[in-house]
């Protein structure tokens, strides 16, 4: 080992190659096992929420029931669907499971390491292109789940791959005009950019609260967790798209689910929590050394870890939308607001930089302010009555406000005020 | 860096792929078949099979796709913008963050003109009931 070097790794050439193969072959070990983990941990936390125990029967604390599942789904005999059209029946998991596990590529999940070979950035790839990537593979992810709902000749799947496929591309939508407001801060797509923009001009959880909320719903959307998991709604499509998949089939959609899950945590942790900073110090923004970046790895695992807890945390407390609400939610109210917002932004930016306020503390807190007041006013003064009420209901606005005057009233809503009423029960 | 940045992800495509492809065929080994009349057919819930899944479905789910492509389209137009309109909004360069020429109004503009159209064919959209999902 010779001294650390300072200069990128990607000079050298040699080096290069080596460290990437390297990257890729630990990233996809960690990865699996990440998942693997994820998916018991789904089990203890639901588990945890229920008062109840979770599976503690395989090794200390049930650490090796995601072994012991892996192993019986790899033993378990394979059903295929006779009339199913058998090609696309295996490509469609395979296809599932490789945009997730590819989709990752580009987040930095640490500061940058020294190496006796030049810096290297930790991230698979340090693509110019940033998350754009990311969002191209992850909606690639869609044939998967529509090839897999087609192929197999059935009903309850066919109807499950279709909803799904119009859930995601709906989301991708309000999820791609959520970024933008990013970008404008930033001005660079490269994660890496958005993560030094961050250090400097403030965590954009705080610089663009709305756009966070408006993310997070899409992410959700997207990786089809509850309360949107409408494409496999148990109690009406049996299991939704993959109700044919058996064996280890099977378990490349549960694994490309809650891979898509870790990547959807990791690029909302780099967008809007400053990715790998840590907070309330200027330290880890300095010169690359080993103990910042084993320091930033941890910071970066726990927001990660804090959003893999927020989706599993929602799916055991809140319910299922309905699908007409899911579309509207994302046409009729996601998508205008983001664009409104985006003008919002821009428009604000541009004010500042005449006020003199560019970057910095002062242009964070006016940036927070405003957020609180668009969000203030979304949801108290145009309340769920007005600019929800398509995903609340399909009663006119008028309608909703002459029903709460009466209810507020006291006399209205009352079993036998309306005796014309056929629910007997 | 160039194209040399993009090997990595070439790396890792190509061995998820191989992984993919090991995963379906280990499996397809391991596994022992026994199949039988019942086992092959689809599921519906325990009765036997009326008619198949190759039906007509909802024209909606077209309209979202069709849909979907207008308004991506959008999105991919305003990633550039959003990424260009510090620089576009700044007569001067752009010194850490700060702009050091005259405030510009180009930007805001184009994108006030692009956002007016993209609102005309929401509203429209929204009108004809499209995005009514019932």
């Amino acid at each position: 080992m010779g001294p650390l070097l300072m200069t990128p790794i990607s000079d050298n050439s040699t080096a290069f190659l080596i460290a990437s193969a390297i990257k890729v072959l630990v990233f996809f070990g960690v990865y699996l096992v990440t998942v693997a983990m994820l998916t018991l941990a789904e089990r203890k936390v639901s588990a945890w929420i229920q008062d109840r125990h979770g599976p503690n029967r395989t090794g200390p604390g049930g650490l090796l029931q995601p072994a012991a599942d892996g192993l019986k789904n790899f033993m378990k005999e394979e059903l295929s669907p006779g009339a199913g059209n058998t090609i696309l029946f295996s490509l469609a998991p395979a296809i599932a499971f490789s945009t997730a596990m590819i989709s990752w590529a580009v987040i930095p999940f640490a500061a940058p390491v020294p190496t006796p070979w030049g810096v290297m950035s930790l991230a698979i790839a340090d693509l110019p292109v940033g998350f754009i990537f990311t969002l191209a593979i992850a909606s690639l992810g869609v044939f998967g789940i529509t090839l897999a709902g087609w192929s197999s000749n059935n009903k309850y799947s066919l109807l499950g791959g279709l909803r799904s496929s119009a859930q995601m591309i709906s989301y991708e939508i309000a999820m791609g005009m959520s970024v933008i407001p990013v970008l404008l801060l930033a001005g660079n797509v490269t994660l890496g950019t958005i993560i030094n923009q961050q250090v400097t001009g403030g965590w954009n959880i705080l610089n663009l609260t709305f756009a966070f909320l408006t993310f997070l719903i899409s992410a959700f959307a997207e990786t089809n967790r509850l309360p949107f998991d409408l494409p496999e709604a148990e109690s009406e499509l049996v299991a939704g798209y993959h109700t044919e998949y058996s064996s280890m089939k099977f378990s490349m959609f549960f694994i490309a689910e809650y891979a898509n899950m870790l990547t959807a945590s990791g690029l909302m942790a780099t967008l809007f929590l400053g990715g790998w900073d840590i907070p309330f110090t200027a330290w880890d923004n300095g010169e690359p050394s080993v103990l910042k970046t084993v320091l930033t790895l941890v910071s970066f695992a726990l927001k990660t870890g804090f959003f893999l807890f927020l989706y599993m945390w929602i799916r055991w407390t809140l319910p299922r939308f309905r699908y007409d609400q899911l579309m509207s939610l994302g046409w009729r109210f996601l998508l205008p607001v983001s664009l409104g917002y985006i003008v919002l932004i821009a428009t604000t930016l541009l004010v500042l930089q005449l006020l003199g306020i560019q970057a910095g503390v002062l242009q964070t807190g006016i940036l927070f302010v405003l957020n609180v007041i668009v969000l203030v006013l979304m949801f108290v003064v145009f309340d769920r009555g007005r600019l929800l009420s398509p995903t609340t209901s399909k009663m006119s606005a008028a309608e909703m406000l002459r029903l709460r005057s009466l209810d507020r009233a006291g006399s209205a809503l009352v079993p036998s005020a309306r005796p014309e009423s056929g629910m007997g029960d | 860096m160039g194209l040399q940045a993009y090997l990595p992800v070439l790396m890792l495509m190509g061995f998820v792929l191989l992984n993919a492809a090991i995963i379906i065929g280990l499996s397809q080994w391991a596994m022992r078949r026994r199949p039988t009349q019942v086992k092959s057919e689809a599921y519906e819930s325990g009765i036997p099979v009326v008619g198949d899944a190759r039906e007509r479905f909802s024209v909606k789910f077209y309209l979202v796709a069709m849909l979907f492509i207008v308004f991506d389209i959008e999105t991919v137009f305003l990633i550039p913008w959003g990424t260009a309109f510090r620089r576009l909004s700044c007569t001067g360069p752009i010194i850490d963050g700060v702009c050091s020429g005259a405030t510009s109004f180009f930007g805001l503009g184009e994108m006030l003109v692009f956002m007016a159209i993209l609102v005309v064919g929401l509203t429209y959209v929204w009108r004809k009931g499209a995005l009514q999902w019932d």
